[in-house]
């Protein structure tokens, strides 16, 4: 074998690329104010280490979702630039290292925290991988609905981590990210609808038409908004978060209300729906923020 | 650069960028066995 045959190893930035950072920003954002709006203080090490784990473990099953639908990716535009379906990494090693990543979170945050918090984050990875990533998304439009919970249990595994069991409100901020998946993901695939079709994945807007999709996104929205705002009525929050929650939630639901009550986007390149997957993912943050600022400051 | 040269340059940086993680890591562990004695951890 000639040294013109070997392949490069692949960067350190591909294995970077493939925890997913972006989508890793949200879930230790999330993550963090659920640690953070528990009623016990947490010791900073403590706490920077298992939001540390929160991260690692999300980064083990973006790595895995990436290993195992390599071939899906180098069919979108979207996704074909990633280091698998580039050939900057061979699949072998993006196994070994999705495994090892999540395996080192769960041993980490059993070490940092307690049982409760490295057994939610295990449930969260096993889950991404296998009943979202293996199972439903090339199986059904309701992959999201179902997967969403994946993305939900950060706040779970914050609080967990700080208090070492669980509450209402933790359980109504996994809620509000569960009932949040659907519009968010759904205003996405409306606007890369060609790219899920190329690829095969049944997408709601790919199976049931765009109509269907926009019905659905203001159908998730009502409960999305009940989920978001309870919280207040319900005395666990206090009024900060319930002011924050009713306005930001009153321009979600507008937004979901505009693409609900309009039958196609071709006219103006789908710019309603970017605008609402764009504030769907500030909502999060803000609502998120607001819990914490309502439990630091009130 | 050759492609010798350039494999010799990726490992490099990699290695790198293992070292530093690693390092990391080994003083997260280290503040992390302090904050659990501190907080009365014992095992078993």
């Amino acid at each position: 074998m000639t040294t013109e045959t070997l392949a490069l190893p692949a960067d350190w930035r591909d294995f970077l690329a493939l925890t997913k950072p972006r989508v890793m920003t949200l879930v230790v954002f999330t993550g963090l104010c659920g640690m953070l709006a528990a009623p016990i203080p947490i010791h900073p090490v403590i706490g920077f280490t298992a939001i540390l784990c929160i991260a690692l473990g999300a980064g083990a099953a973006g790595a895995l979702n990436q290993w195992y639908e390599a071939d899906i990716d180098a069919k979108m535009k979207r996704t074909r630039g990633r280091p698998l379906p580039a050939g900057r990494m061979s699949r072998d090693s993006a196994l070994q290292f999705g495994v090892g990543l999540g395996v080192f979170s769960v041993l980490l945050m059993g070490l940092a925290t307690n049982l409760l918090a490295a057994g939610i984050l295990t449930a969260s990875i096993l889950f991404y991988v296998f009943v979202y990533t293996i199972w439903l998304k090339p199986r059904t439009p309701q992959n999201i609905v179902i997967g969403g919970a994946a993305g939900a249990f950060p706040p779970l595994i914050g609080w967990a981590a700080a208090t070492g069991s669980l509450a209402p409100l933790p359980v109504l901020l996994f809620a509000l990210v569960f009932l949040w998946t659907p519009p968010h993901f759904w205003a996405l695939a409306l606007f890369v609808k060609t790219d899920y079709a190329n690829a095969g994945i049944p997408m709601l807007p790919v199976v049931a038409g765009e109509r269907a999709t926009r019905l659905q996104i203001g159908l998730y929205t009502i409960p999305m908004a009940v989920a978001a705002v309870a919280p207040w009525p319900l005395g666990l929050t206090g009024a900060i978060y319930g002011w924050v929650a009713v306005a930001a939630t009153a321009w979600f639901a507008l937004l979901a209300a505009q693409i609900t009550f309009r039958s196609t986007g071709a006219e103006d390149r789908m710019r309603p729906e970017k605008r609402l997957f764009a504030y769907s993912i500030a909502y999060l943050f803000i609502l998120f923020g607001a819990v914490v600022a309502d439990r630091w400051l009130a | 650069m050759t492609p010798d040269q350039q494999r010799l340059a990726a490992q490099r940086r990699n290695a790198r960028a293992l070292a530093l993680v690693l390092g990391v890591l080994v003083i997260l562990i280290f503040a992390l066995a302090i904050a659990k004695i501190g907080l009365g951890w014992s095992h078993g």
